[in-house]
């Protein structure tokens, strides 16, 4: 019972952070909606280190956040510059490399 | 790898361990001439020179430390008798009766490296100092250096001045390779190097057809007998090889263990016998002997410091060295020991007569000394032959000398005395007093060559007769003698000839128009050069043969078509060359460059018989205590123990030399005679030694006397007075007729070589070549084209045309639709693609947990 909190929290999270990755338009909310999803998975590895009783979970979700924080600065980066070119974020109007 | 001193403190020495250096730095000297020589001020010459120099340095400090080794070794037998000479019961046997102790076996110094090996077998490549192999390389070496200083003044201004030295140092190079090969891989590597060059150097101007055909045929009647020394080759390993492996630990190419194999008394006879006749025929073609000799004197087309180096020290000198080198296998094949006729005694003794009678009807100077150096190498394969290991060796010492100096003096005399001629009778005579030293060299060298006390030839050549006489070949014995008359004789004509009588031709001053044909050739092409050059000569022959030789010489100018097609390539080959030189002078003396050589020739040509001056008694036989190797018989323990070039001996003193020599037949101990002890090797036969006899040397001396006195008063009858009893005498008498112009032809070899046996061999073999060709390989061809075709067409209609293009139009499509199809996806938009990926994630989780709860 206990542990299956910590899950569902988690997966509630995930599912929001989905839902905003593929249903929003603005180019920031979707780097949130990636954030969401990225502490859902940390939350997950340390609820499993908890019930495992070993570091090994701690360890990895402390390893991405880091990497979330790295993916975070080259996204807004990303996004700046896709601003200053089109004047937009919206990520729908963003399709001149379709196929 | 190897200490200076072993236990018994033999010395080996720096020079000896490092013998290889003296051919190595020539073989260096070649790339760098080759590489930068034209660069160079002195146009790579000065590279060639400095390496021989080098070369001739180790060689003399190899020679020395090598008299010290023998003097070592000597020297502990002497002393310490318990320690060293063991064998059975040395104090029953009387110490042997010609030196007063049994000279022990000194081991050679060998240093190789292993370049290949397979299956076991290991081929190495190195050096292998004794006596024998340090005397001829310092002997190359020095004569060598000799002629390429000779050449800088001969071939100065040369159009491949620098290719002319690279390859008169690589063919030095092949001879030092060869002489102190340790095996006979290296060998052959030499002896081919040398077959290389001297196609090479006979060929410098090949721009007359004459010179590259004679360059041709040097290399293919070479070539001939090669075969035979590979085959040859084969035989000694094969049969060599299992007990050369389980005894001595070495392989059937090296040296030692196919001289210790030959007297081991375990080879096949049969064996030994057809493996000394391949090699010899390998010599025969090689040093020139009878029937194969015809290439030499063709090889006068050369420059003469090639003719010189050819004919001294390098080349032709190689099949006598095989045959010394390897000499055991003879020694045991032809049953030498045993007084068997071999036959290398017979060939020799032919070559012998055969080539001095040829000299006498040669215009050309050089010509008469090529056959000279035939005759001369007939001499060392008859004294090989008959069991005169040492004196035959000792003539090739001699005769280095002064051939090489009176092929420098003819030199001398065609450069500044005849205006590039060779041709005794137009363009020489009188040229004593204009040539002074020139003329005292070349009497000196002729006098070295006939044998005349006490110059060089003298001590070697009556060595040879004697001990031909003395194993008892009578009928040899007066071969070699007559053979000396004839030397005598045909020397005498060619130095009156050109040092006596009238000066005629270009000796006279007379000039060929060559002074402004000179000039010209500088623009013409060189091939039109030669061929204006060849006809002025024709024209001058011509106009000569009446001035010269006022009708009384019918014999000679009727063939001088002959000659005077060899001729343009004295006066073609180099007047290209020479502009600049001082001709307009006359006959002069040569430079400094030129006579210091020749000086120096002269004079060892006078004095280097006194090293084994055997009728002077035993302190002057040098190289029989320095050169023959020892018939002892070593323990192989020994051998092995003691490392590589470290050994000194160990006699059985059953074989000690000498033993045998006491009484006449006597011909029955000793190594070579009997097989060795088991557990013991002999590396050379016993031979015997003549005892020098006072009546002999009176005989030969007299033989010799006899010669020049007849051919004297007939020069001076024939050519000086041309008195009317003898002139003409060819031309009045049926069957001197007949003599002289079978000598002229050269016994029809030539012909019999070019037109019976190319014809009747070649000729036919070519039609059934041809025939073969035509009909059976043609026919092949042609109906395997023809299937090729039907099956193409077949392949192209079914295979190709349905099948391949099939697949390939088939996966292009597919690939087309694919990507359209898949095109839609590509939308561009960020969302698209997420939902796409976390549907596929979804997907994927989904699978995963059903197979998972499975």
């Amino acid at each position: 019972m206990y542990a299956a909190n910590f899950l569902i929290l988690a997966a509630a999270l995930f599912s929001i952070g989905v839902y905003g990755v593929v249903a929003r338009r603005n180019a920031v909310m979707v780097l949130m909606s990636i954030e969401l999803i990225l502490n859902s998975v940390n939350l997950n590895l340390i609820a499993f280190a908890l019930m495992n009783d070993t570091i090994d979970g701690h360890v990895f979700a402390l390893y991405v956040i880091a990497i979330a924080a790295a993916e975070v600065g080259v996204g807004l980066a990303m996004v700046l510059m896709i601003y200053r070119n089109s004047r937009s974020i919206k990520l729908d109007e963003l399709s001149r490399m379709k196929g | 790898m190897l200490g200076a001193d072993d236990a018994f403190g033999l010395p080996a020495g720096w020079f000896l361990e490092n013998l290889w250096l003296v051919a190595l730095i020539p073989g260096v000297a070649f790339a760098l001439i080759l590489l930068f020589g034209k660069k160079m001020p002195m146009k790579g010459s000065g590279i060639g020179i400095a390496s021989m120099g080098a070369a001739l340095v180790i060689a003399t400090g190899a020679a020395y430390q090598w008299v010290q080794r023998v003097d070592a070794a000597d020297g502990h037998s002497e002393e310490g008798a318990f320690g060293l000479i063991r064998g059975f019961a040395r104090s029953l046997v009387p110490q042997a009766a010609e030196g007063g102790h049994a000279e022990p076996f000194v081991e050679p110094v060998t240093n190789t490296w292993v370049w290949w090996s397979s299956g076991g077998l290991e081929f190495t490549i190195g050096s292998q100092a004794d006596g024998l192999s340090v005397l001829i390389l310092w002997l190359v070496a020095f004569i060598s250096l000799l002629v390429q200083i000779f050449s800088l003044d001969y071939v100065r201004g040369d159009r491949r001045y620098t290719y002319f030295f690279a390859s008169l140092t690589l063919f030095s190079a092949g001879m030092l390779v060869m002489v102190m090969a340790p095996n006979m891989v290296q060998l052959i590597l030499g002896w081919e190097i040398m077959g290389l060059c001297s196609f090479m150097l006979i060929g410098h101007w090949w721009e007359e057809e004459a010179n590259s055909r004679a360059a041709l045929k040097a290399f293919w009647t070479v070539r001939v007998g090669d075969v035979g020394l590979l085959v040859g080759t084969a035989i000694v390993f094969f049969g060599a090889n299992a007990w050369a492996q389980d005894n001595l630990g070495m392989t059937g190419f090296d040296i030692e263990a196919i001289q210790g194999w030959a007297l081991s008394g375990e080879g096949s006879h049969q064996v030994i016998l057809w493996a000394a006749v391949a090699l010899f025929i390998a010599c025969i073609g090689k040093s020139g002997q009878f029937p194969l000799h015809t290439w030499l004197p063709d090889a006068m087309a050369g420059p003469t410091p090639v003719s010189s180096l050819l004919h001294s020290s390098t080349m032709v000198v190689a099949g006598v060295f095989l045959v010394a080198r390897i000499y055991p296998v003879f020694w045991t094949g032809f049953n030498i020991g045993t007084g068997g006729l071999s036959f290398i005694a017979i060939i020799g003794g032919i070559t012998i007569i055969i080539a001095a009678l040829l000299a006498f009807v040669q215009d050309d100077i050089k010509k008469v000394l090529a056959y000279s150096t035939v005759s001369q190498l007939g001499y060392m394969m008859l004294g090989l032959g008959t069991g005169a290991w040492l004196p035959a060796v000792f003539h090739i010492f001699t005769h280095a000398f002064f051939k090489c100096c009176l092929f420098l003096c003819a030199g001398s005399v065609s450069h500044s005395g005849s205006h590039h001629s060779f041709d005794m009778k137009k363009d020489m005579g009188g040229l004593r007093k204009k040539m002074p030293v020139t003329f005292a060299s070349w009497i000196v060298s002729t006098l070295a060559l006939t044998g005349v006390f006490p110059f060089a030839g003298f001590w070697s050549k009556d060595e040879i007769i004697d001990n031909v006489g003395h194993a008892g070949y009578e009928f040899l014995f007066w071969v070699g003698l007559g053979g000396a008359i004839l030397t005598a004789a045909y020397m005498t004509r060619a130095t009156y000839l050109t040092f006596f009588g009238e000066p005629r031709g270009a000796a006279a001053g007379e000039h060929h128009v060559d002074e402004e044909h000179a000039e010209e050739h500088e623009l013409e092409t060189l091939t039109v050069g030669a061929r204006t050059m060849g006809e002025t000569v024709e024209e001058l022959t011509a106009d000569q043969a009446g001035v010269g030789y006022s009708g009384g010489d019918e014999g000679s100018d009727d063939h001088q078509e002959g000659s005077a097609g060899d001729e343009p390539h004295g006066a073609g080959g180099h007047s290209g060359a020479e502009t600049g030189d001082d001709h307009q002078d006359g006959p002069h003396e040569s430079g400094p460059l030129i006579l210091v050589p020749i000086v120096i020739l002269a004079f060892l040509a006078l004095t280097a018989g006194f090293l084994n001056a055997t009728p002077l008694g035993e302190s002057f036989e040098k190289m029989k205590t320095y050169v023959e190797p020892r018939p002892a018989a070593v323990q192989i323990d020994e051998l092995n123990a003691s490392g590589p070039g470290e050994t000194v001996i160990q006699v059985d003193s059953r074989f000690a030399p000498g033993a045998e020599e006491d009484a006449e037949g006597a011909h029955a101990t000793g190594c070579g005679f009997e097989a060795p002890e088991p557990g013991s090797v002999c590396f050379f036969p016993a031979v015997s030694h003549a005892e020098p006899k006072f009546a002999k040397i009176m005989l030969s001396l007299g033989v010799v006397a006899a010669g020049y006195a007849g051919a004297i008063a007939f020069c001076i009858f024939y050519y000086g007075r041309r008195d009317k009893r003898l002139v003409g005498l060819t031309e009045r008498s049926r069957p001197l007729r007949g003599a002289y112009l079978f000598l002229k032809n050269k016994y029809y070899l030539d012909v019999l070589y070019e037109n019976v046996i190319v014809h009747a061999i070649a000729h036919p073999i070519a039609n059934a070549c041809n025939w073969f060709n035509q009909v059976v390989i043609d026919g092949v061809v042609n109906s395997a084209g023809r299937s090729a075709r039907k099956t193409g067409e077949w392949v192209y209609e079914n295979v190709d045309q349905t099948v391949v293009d099939g697949a390939v139009n088939a996966s292009g499509a597919v690939a087309s639709e694919a990507g359209r199809d898949l095109q839609p996806m590509q939308s561009g938009k960020v969302n698209q693609y997420g939902a796409l990926l976390f549907g596929a994630a979804t997907v994927a989780a989904i699978v995963l947990v059903i197979v998972n709860v499975n």
